[in-house]
């Protein structure tokens, strides 16, 4: 195993890490955005309003996002309005911005999901208690319901964070140079395949850990309140068995 | 619409697609059920250095993506092969798209599954175990007549999970070539200059072939949960 041209080309990586790191934060950031206010549509009673944001989640949720990033970048070219708006607007040609309404659309329909379940499980008696206490119902959503919902909410985020960045990895199919793309650019250059995909294995790897370890100092920030006070009772424990 | 005209004439191409995807899919599935399965056993087991291999298969799977394990497989795959054969002396062996995309894809899942598998094996009382043994049964005779019908109906809905997520998971092999619903897709799309079209009627495909698996799923677990009272 050599590893000589993957330091000499570190340049290439980091470039790459750069836009692996700029497409998952944005498609991450703009989607979870976009997922609270669905969140809400969903929950709603009404067919007309609660059916179009299940087809989203559902037809996202159930198709490949290769599938659906070809369908953007490949696909939309074939329009007519396409093409006449990418003469005024020159960003359109590129596949950064497809791959990033690809990913964005298709976080923000499992984050949707993950919302909803996590409304639905917030105790009933906290709704009451708002109603009694006279919020109204988006005073309830933003002071009792979605605070709640979100710590119940982050250990299923936290995942589809990973899945994320697991899943931009696709960004090289369509020519964009994330991570995986330098990787292809310099296993085609210097026939090294083994060294250059285990070389990006590894990065892919500390930042997947580091989200993990991330994402657990969050829930112990954020769980604090319902971690069990272990000392107080492994005293109780040992004066019981006492 | 002409489009329509144009999907009818491809619909042998698209249909070769999703036989080549569904190939796909049902191997590595094979493929992860009996990976998923050895590495709940060995995680399970006593064995110090069964329980190390095992944690670490399941850690490096969660840390890399799916494509740079794919590409990995059938790039870098196919130069060791060659050198091991060339230290053997073997013939040349070709790393196909079709190996190594099914080999990748199981080997993934291989280590979700292993995860399902080994709550669910946790979760079968140990009496019933026991029971099996009073009656003479050999070790093997309680793995497979008690401890995995039991098992199942724990390990059912993690295992639906990651069917379904398998099944996306094969859009990928596409990409190292082989000739399945996407690839085709990317063909006829490029032939009739109607991507859009070809595209959202693969998606369409996935969608359903996702439905029948959640009706299949539910019926399976319907049939697994049988004589368990439902509050």
């Amino acid at each position: 195993m050599d590893f000589a041209p993957i330091i000499e080309n570190y340049r290439l990586y980091l470039d790459g890490l750069v836009t692996t790191v700029q497409l998952v934060f944005w498609a991450l950031a703009i989607g979870l955005a976009l997922a609270i206010p669905l969140a809400i549509l969903r929950r709603s009673s009404n067919p007309l309003v609660n059916g179009p944001v299940w087809a989203f989640t559902y037809f996202f949720r159930g198709t490949p996002l290769l599938v659906q990033m070809f369908l953007l970048y490949y696909g939309l070219g074939q329009m007519q309005f396409m093409i006449e708006l990418s003469q005024g607007l020159p960003f359109l040609k590129s596949a950064y911005w497809y791959a990033l309404i690809a990913f964005t659309l298709n976080t923000c329909a499992y984050t949707t999901e993950i919302i909803r379940g996590a409304i639905a499980g917030t105790p009933y008696g906290e709704i009451e208690a708002a109603r009694a206490c006279g919020m109204s119902k988006a005073q309830t959503y933003r002071r009792v319901i979605l605070p709640s919902a979100f710590r119940r909410a982050l250990p299923a985020y936290s995942n589809e964070v990973i899945f994320m960045l697991h899943g931009s990895a696709i960004a090289s199919v369509i020519t964009i140079i994330d991570l995986t793309g330098a990787a292809r650019i310099i296993a085609s250059r210097y026939y090294n395949p083994f060294e250059a995909f285990i070389a990006i294995g590894v990065l892919y790897f500390c930042i997947t850990f580091a989200l993990v370890g991330g994402f657990k100092l969050l829930e112990q920030h954020w769980f604090a309140h319902l971690r069990p006070r272990e000392e107080a009772s492994g005293k109780q424990k040992a004066r019981q068995a006492a | 619409m002409e489009g329509i005209d144009k999907l009818i004439e491809f619909v042998p191409l698209m249909l070769d697609g999703f036989v080549v995807t569904l190939t796909v899919a049902f191997v590595s599935l094979a493929i992860a059920l009996v990976l998923g399965l050895i590495t709940a056993t060995v995680k399970l087991s006593s064995s110090r250095l069964g329980r190390g291999v095992a944690g670490a298969y399941t850690t490096v799977i969660r840390g890399v993506p799916d494509l740079v394990l794919m590409l990995l497989i059938f790039f870098g795959g196919q130069i060791q092969v060659n050198n091991i054969g060339a230290y053997f002396e073997w013939d040349y062996i070709d790393v196909d798209a079709f190996t190594a995309g099914t080999i990748t894809i199981g080997f993934i899942f291989g280590a979700y599954m292993g995860e399902t598998f080994r709550g669910a094996f946790l979760a079968v009382p140990v009496g019933l175990l026991e029971a099996g043994y009073a009656y003479g049964m050999t070790k093997q005779q309680v793995f497979l007549r008690i401890l995995v019908p039991q098992m199942m109906r724990h390990a059912l809905p993690g295992l639906g999970n990651n069917w379904l997520v398998l099944m996306k998971t094969t859009a990928l092999v596409s990409v190292i070539g082989l000739h399945d619903l996407v690839f085709r897709a990317g063909q006829a799309g490029g032939s009739t200059r109607l991507p859009f079209l070809f595209y959202l009627f693969v998606a369409f495909m996935f969608l359903a072939f996702t439905t029948v698996s959640i009706w299949a799923l539910n019926w399976l677990e319907r049939r697994y949960s049988a004589g368990v009272r439902n509050a």
